[in-house]
């Protein structure tokens, strides 16, 4: 029984190819093929201005092919081989060498040198050209994405010959989402053209669609109407009334909808730079909140931290897929053990000087930076992203999550929760807390307040580092960029009250929030200063913050 | 024996010396105003080794008038108020004949009144925001219309745009340059509802606010573009979001003016394919002189990696139009030389021939190029012919009634020509 299951399922794609090829042959195959073969001898020489005729062409043969040269074409893979010209796939390899493999027949022509190959070259407007020649090709395609997407690229620039086949895939079409959008690409077409019944019916299917062309094709129609008649000057016919009632009453719809995902995205992008100042925030927690220390170095933490990935990334070129997961136990690493060497070899010393500790940290800061510009130079690094950090999660036409942001404010929450666990549930943090509330009374009960010392700040420190990670994916890795997060961090602590990680929690993500709908209004600049108004008098209302710590450890 | 060698040593190195000096009492003095630390050294470093690659080329010929040319290099450190000491320090103290200097137009308006003051003579080598002539002071990089304009109507023209994104920096450069864009748009019969003006703060980086705002004010119906003055660093952070929300060049191109060959080597360049960028020279562009400047300077500065820009091509310009008016007259006199470099020609790297005007600003191609995976570019498109350079911009009310002509008989560099009157040196 599991034999024949297996062998069916084995069988079945290649069935299914078959039948799917023989479908799409629309000239026979070996015409269409020449035809092509003819045509792709044409590229090396084509210049830019030819290309988009030729493009046509290719497309034109309706050979299977045409697919995968648009799409190498596109990503800019297509090259041809300077001697014999033959057009050819070529991807860079680790060695810096590109596999080329032949377009037409995907045989491997092996690993070639940079010089010995040409590239096609392409423009916005030919991929544009390509994209919307390969939507009428795609519209048969055997995977409902593609087959999506096609019909998405139809939807934003029609023309009439799509039209057509749209209306007769959509009675075959198996899957929901894409019958779905084909259906709104049509009633978006019959309102453009239909008759004024046939346009009340589509208003009426289109109700509350979100795709924005069909709210362009809306607003559209609506001013032409009034246009109509103004110019037309007499009263408006019932049929014109009625339309023009439908479509304000769907506009209105529609605006209704968006609006509220409108504040849906903008309190995601609220509580992910929220995260970001949480993960900032969070060790300064520690080391500011816990200890006491004023401790301006803790920018350089995050920065060391970041430069961490990119060392990594440059030691395992091959698995930048996997080097942030990599780079967040180094990263923890490196800037807990530099925090734990700053402990013991100054700030323990300062002990009750806050002054000069935050003095001597200023200048360990200046210190690492100048150490880092030395090392690595002054310039910024290049810290790629896993393909998995990039593109967005689409819920919706007018609402999207950005998959990195997404990773970030769960891994931000649960670094909070690790913290959180680590101080209420280990006897490190029962210590770190003993000694934080008492010192003499802790080391009365045989704790050892020094080591204790040394291991809070590198745990904070450490937690920078892992931040750092975290920014090298979201801004440029270069030696100043802890500045630009050392400012946000302490006005997050002070906000949340000193020492209370839940404080830090809501204030991170309140500031963030804040911002971000602030922003809209007032543009980036005057939002920031907005927020640091409302901060400062905010301070001088309460000045322990949103959280103050009561007890004795609070003086 | 010891002693003897010791002494003849020292012979040689006093011998050497007073000849140095005397060489020196003939050589003409080049000054260098570029920052070599803080912010902005990562890109003048490389226009003061432009320089002193000139010079050492011109030296190689055999100098200039019969001398050697000796650069003197001085640092300003990113620090404006200094580059108004430095220019003091190179013409009061060192008696420079010429200066090749400045990057941001503050620092260039820090060294104005001292240049003018002293009457040194200056060669400005980058794009800059326009509304200002300056007697001592030539303008080697592009005006608003050698850069701004034209990418507007490559996009307006070739893309078919309809619908604006005007994205800067908060400084001088990207508002006046808004301004001046805002002002020709409306010219051009662009409503203020589809001109949508942001600015950022210096190194934004959480920019998904923004992005989406201009995705959705992108998703109107209408072709939008984006003409960034965005600076610096800011800009990765800008095209990675841009990629991230899922906007391709192809739906809204975003057309750079600070970005180059310099700013994009050594970054991930993947979500910057397909943007465009607008400037005066190109890398990419196959010429014989200008491969045969790329060569030499990858000799000059030992590096086959590094990347020539269009600053870079500034400088060569300016300083071979200096050379060219400095042979012309036969002496290095301020006032001779500003007068014979007005007229001058010298091949562009790009091909064609960019000739000094009145206006003390260039007639030079415009080239819009889109951005490559390798950080080149692959030029689009390209102007028909040379643009002068227009100190003070048409569209602006308060400039357009005013030109520069550092000719007899105006000889002014604001010249009103409803009043027929020079308002003097009020920049």
């Amino acid at each position: 029984m599991r034999l024949l299951s297996k062998l069916l399922s084995t069988l079945l794609p290649i069935f299914a190819v078959c039948l799917l090829s023989f479908g799409s042959f629309a000239n026979t195959p070996t015409e269409s093929q020449d035809q092509l073969t003819e045509l792709m001898t044409q590229l090396p020489t084509t210049k830019l201005k030819q290309m988009p005729a030729l493009i046509t062409a290719i497309a034109e043969t309706k050979a299977p092919e045409v697919r995968s040269i648009f799409t190498t074409l596109m990503n800019g893979d297509l090259y041809y081989v300077k001697s014999g010209k033959t057009i050819v796939k070529a991807q860079k390899n680790l060695s810096k060498n590109y596999d080329v493999s032949n377009i037409l027949t995907g045989e491997s022509l092996g690993e070639m040198k940079k010089n010995k190959i040409k590239k096609i070259r392409t423009n916005n407007a030919l991929r544009g050209k390509m994209r919307g020649l390969l939507a009428q090709i795609d519209l048969t395609d055997a995977n409902e994405d593609i087959r999506l997407q096609a019909v998405k690229q139809l939807l934003d620039k029609p023309n009439t010959a799509s039209i057509t086949a749209l209306a007769t895939l959509v009675n075959t079409e198996k899957d929901e989402d894409v019958k779905e959008l084909m259906h709104v690409a049509l009633s978006v077409n019959s309102l453009k053209t239909g008759m004024i019944t046939e346009q009340l019916g589509a208003i009426e299917n289109l109700k509350g669609s979100l795709e924005p062309s069909v709210r362009n094709m809306m607003i559209k129609k609506l001013d032409d109407l009034t246009q109509q008649l103004a110019q037309q000057g007499t009263v408006k016919t019932a049929d014109q009334a009625a339309l023009a009632k439908a479509l304000t009453l769907a506009i209105d719809k529609i605006d209704e909808r968006r609006n509220i995902f409108e504040i849906i995205e903008n309190l995601f992008f609220g509580l992910s730079l929220g995260s970001v100042f949480l993960l900032a925030a969070i060790g300064l927690t520690i080391t500011f909140g816990v200890m006491g220390v004023i401790n301006m170095a803790h920018g350089e933490m995050m920065m060391l931290g970041a430069y961490t990935t990119y060392v990594i990334q440059q030691a395992f070129p091959g698995l930048i897929e996997y080097s942030l997961l990599m780079a967040i136990p180094a990263a923890f690493l490196v800037s807990g053990l530099v925090g734990v060497l700053i402990e013991r070899g100054v700030i323990r010393h300062l002990k009750g000087r806050p002054l000069e500790t935050l003095l001597a940290t200023f200048g360990i800061s200046l210190i690492l930076q100048q150490l880092v510009r030395t090392i690595f130079s002054p310039l910024n690094r290049q810290v790629s992203s896993p393909e998995w950090m990039s593109g967005s999660l689409e819920i919706n036409p007018v609402f999207a999550l950005t998959y990195n942001r997404l990773y970030i404010i769960i891994f931000s929450l649960m670094v909070f929760f690790a913290l959180m666990l680590i101080l209420k549930k280990t006897s490190l943090g029962l210590h770190v807390r003993a000694v934080s509330q008492d010192r003499d009374m802790a080391r009365a009960l045989s704790i050892k307040s020094n080591w204790v010392d040394a291991i809070t700040f590198g745990l904070g420190s450490g937690i920078a580092g892992v931040a750092g990670v975290v920014l090298s994916q979201l801004t440029n890795v270069g030696p100043n960029l802890g500045q630009a997060y050392i400012i946000d961090s302490f006005l997050v602590v002070v906000f949340g009250g000193v020492g209370n990680l839940w404080g830090t929690l809501v204030a991170a993500m309140s500031l963030g929030t804040i911002n971000k709908f602030l922003e809209p209004l007032t543009g980036s600049v005057l939002a920031n200063i907005i927020v640091l108004v409302g901060l400062v008098l905010f301070i001088q209302k309460r000045p322990k913050g949103l959280f103050p710590q009561k007890g004795r450890s609070a003086d | 024996m010891k002693f003897k060698k010791l002494l003849i040593a020292s012979s040689i190195v006093a011998s050497s010396l007073i000849t140095n000096i005397a060489s020196a009492a003939d050589t003409i003095k080049v000054g260098v105003l570029h920052s070599l630390s803080g912010t902005m050294a990562i890109s003048e470093t490389t226009l003061k080794d432009t320089v002193l690659m000139m010079i050492e080329e011109q030296n190689a010929k055999g100098g200039l008038l019969g001398k050697k040319l000796e650069p003197v290099v001085v640092d300003p450190a990113s620090n404006w108020p200094l580059f108004a000491e430095k220019t003091r320090e190179l013409l009061a103290k060192e008696k420079v004949d010429v200066i090749f200097g400045c990057w941001t137009s503050v620092s260039r308006k820090s060294a104005l009144p001292v240049l003018e003051e002293l009457n040194g003579l200056l060669f400005y080598p980058v794009q800059y925001e326009g509304e200002e002539s300056s007697k001592n002071v030539f303008y080697t990089g592009a005006a608003p219309n050698q850069q701004a304009i034209p990418a507007v109507d490559y996009l307006m023209n070739d893309i078919g745009a309809t619908r604006w994104v005007l994205a800067g920096t908060d400084y001088v450069y990207p508002r006046t340059t808004n301004k001046v864009l805002k002002a020709y748009l409306k010219a051009k019969g662009v409503k203020d509802e589809d001109i949508m003006i942001n600015y950022t703060p210096f190194g934004h980086s959480d920019w998904q606010g923004i992005v989406a705002e201009i995705k959705k004010f992108g998703s109107a119906g209408k072709k939008t573009a984006v003409v960034s003055t965005v600076n610096g660093d800011a800009n990765i952070p800008f095209y990675k979001e841009l990629g991230n929300q899922g906007i391709s060049a192809e739906d809204i191109p975003v057309i750079a003016f600070s970005v180059g060959e310099e700013e994009l080597s050594g970054f991930d360049t993947k979500p910057l394919v397909g943007h465009l960028a607008a400037w005066n020279y190109f890398q990419s562009v196959e010429t014989e002189e200008n491969e045969e400047f790329i060569a030499n300077w990858k000799k000059f500065i030992g590096d086959d990696k590094r990347v020539t820009n269009d600053p870079m091509e500034a400088t060569y310009i300016g300083f071979k139009m200096w050379a060219k008016a400095v042979e012309k007259v036969g002496t290095t006199d301020v006032n001779a030389v500003e007068q014979a470099l007005i007229g001058v020609a010298v091949p562009n790297l790009t091909g064609g021939i960019a000739v000094m005007n009145a206006n003390h600003h260039l007639s030079k191609p415009v080239l819009i190029g889109e951005i490559q995976e390798d950080g080149q570019f692959e030029v689009v498109w390209e102007t028909a012919d040379t643009v002068i350079g227009d100190a003070w911009s048409d569209f602006l009310e308060s400039s357009k009634n005013l030109i520069s002509d550092w000719t007899a008989p105006v000889s002014c560099g604001n010249f009103d020509v409803k009043t027929a009157k020079c308002s003097g040196q009020n920049f």
